[in-house]
């Protein structure tokens, strides 16, 4: 694959002074150096609140979601096409997640985030979908792979419980977060196999082999979005291992890379 | 380079696919690896890994840079003749699985195999885990390695040489802080589980833990065999280039 080939990460973070971690500069730096090196042309980025600094990482403030989405239109503000901004939501507060995200319209916002503050079959969802509907924004749900049972600081969602959503609002794109971040991926094809209006990115910790032959077998190189998240490097190891293993065909994997991503933000990408 | 963590064989508790030496062997040569030191991944839950390690050997005769990795567990009886049987057979290291076989931190048979290892001059291989928590099997209850457990065969002895695998910044900076320079000395890591950017946990570890204390391995063919090439490809320019231990010479 050229590397002037377009790379779209679907799945990132950046920080902000207000995060609590004195070098969140230095971190924001190493994605972009990191990006640079790997051939991304375009980050698709969510701010999580204060990531824990002031409010819970998954159950943000909304004073915190406020701050975090300033956090990340401004750099979309400093970066351009390079970085593009999701609007971060809590549901529970839901005159305040309406509101960000017709601020987050008119700041630029090309999607969506929501996290773990509240399940994703729950019917307070349902007027930030509608929202997405009107304003034809994807939604990134953080997913657990195969939710077993409750676990501290998120109340987590699977590929059951996004399908049930999905399913009340099929003119919604959704995205099911990160397929190696953790749990049970097999449970997530399984759940979401038969429900079109889901994708997946590929992002996450793990780099379990057989995890990206069974994606494509059971999604199809259509509803894959390539993306990295908090590991880079995992996300390089994947992006290699598409082309090495030959699970996909050139065409495919640009549909994986960036063609994907593209259609699903609205993002206007020049081909190689 | 040699992947130090490589292993033949299924995994009881999901497919993998194509685990064989065969495989392998070309996965080495894609990656431009020079070789690999192999244990067999069904020995892990074996009662007695014996007859897993009779299989080992024999599989790996036909390929020349795979070296055997045995799994000896000593509280087994006898198990001091398995360590004569590596050695004749060429074996790079011996493993051990302490979670697996419910072997607590500090556990004297635990030491007294170290200890029996370093006299036969093989290293002897940990491994924190093999996947991640949240996606075990209900049925995989061992749980992770655990640090106490490094430092306390880093203490062992003299002639103890140690390579943990699949562990994260958090475990090898407890471990690494924890011990004297010269325990410090018989333990290395391989990075699997380390991260890279935007983090750089293997940066920072390269930084202060020293580049020196580095193997290379992957845990194929239960990971990528990209994964840990990916990572060294993504450092900084101020560690890039710094060098890796080599798993060949660890004694003197």
């Amino acid at each position: 694959m050229s590397a002037a080939e377009p790379l779209i990460d679907a799945h990132a973070h950046f920080l902000h002074a207000g995060c609590g971690r004195s070098d969140w500069r230095e971190v924001n730096a190493a994605r972009l150096r990191a990006g640079e090196a790997m051939g991304i042309t375009c980050h698709v980025a969510s701010v999580l609140g204060t990531f824990g600094f002031s409010s819970p990482t998954y159950f943000p403030s909304p004073s915190d979601v406020s701050v975090g989405n300033d956090a990340a239109a401004a750099l979309y503000d400093a970066h351009g096409g390079l970085v593009r901004m999701l609007v971060a939501l809590n549901p529970n507060y839901t005159g305040h997640a309406l509101a960000e995200i017709e601020r987050g319209v008119a700041r630029g916002a090309v999607g969506l985030k929501l996290l773990a503050s509240r399940r994703a079959d729950d019917s307070l969802l349902d007027p930030i979908c509608e929202a997405a509907a009107r304003h034809r924004l994807p939604i990134l749900h953080h997913i657990w792979q195969h939710r077993r049972r409750e676990w501290p600081n998120q109340e987590i969602s699977d590929g059951l419980d996004l399908a049930q959503l999905a399913r009340r609002h099929p003119r919604v794109t959704f995205i099911l977060a990160h397929i190696g971040g953790g749990g049970d991926y097999h449970h997530s094809y399984a759940a979401i196999r038969d429900v079109p209006n889901i994708v997946a990115d590929l992002s996450g910790s793990g780099v379990d082999r057989g995890m990206l032959d069974d994606a494509v077998g059971a999604l199809g190189s259509h509803r894959l979005l390539w993306a990295c998240d908090i590991t880079m490097e995992t996300g390089l190891a994947k992006l290699r291992a598409l082309e090495d293993t030959g699970l996909s065909s050139p065409d495919d994997i640009r549909d994986i890379r960036w063609r994907n991503a593209a259609r699903v933000f609205g993002l206007e990408v020049a081909a190689a | 380079m040699i992947d130090v963590n490589a292993c033949i064989g299924p995994y009881p508790y999901r497919f993998i696919p194509h685990p064989d030496p065969e495989v392998l062997a070309r996965v080495l040569e894609r990656e431009g690896l020079q070789g690999a030191w192999v244990g067999h991944l069904p020995s892990v839950f074996y009662r007695d890994p014996t007859s897993g390690n009779a299989q080992l050997y024999t599989t790996l005769a036909r390929f020349p840079n795979l070296r055997p990795v045995p799994a000896i567990r000593p509280d087994w009886p006898g198990w001091e003749r398995a360590i004569a049987t590596a050695r004749d057979a060429g074996a790079a290291a011996v493993r051990a699985y302490p979670p697996q076989w419910q072997l607590a931190p500090g556990d004297p048979r635990l030491s007294e195999l170290a200890i029996a290892c370093g006299e036969a001059r093989l290293p002897m291989i940990l491994s924190v885990g093999f996947e991640d928590l949240r996606q075990r099997h209900p049925l995989d209850v061992a749980g992770d390695l655990q640090a106490a457990a490094v430092r306390a065969l880093a203490r062992a002895a003299r002639n103890v040489r140690l390579i943990v695998t699949a562990a994260g910044r958090a475990f090898i900076e407890e471990v690494h802080w924890g011990l004297t320079e010269e325990e410090q000395r018989r333990v290395l890591w391989d990075f699997s589980w380390v991260w890279g950017p935007p983090e750089d946990h293997l940066a920072r570890l390269f930084r202060t833990v020293g580049s020196e204390r580095f193997v290379f391995g992957t845990q194929w063919p239960l990971r990528l065999t990209q994964n840990p090439r990916a990572n060294l490809d993504l450092l900084p320019d101020d560690v890039a280039k710094r060098p890796l231990a080599d798993p060949e010479r660890l004694f003197p």
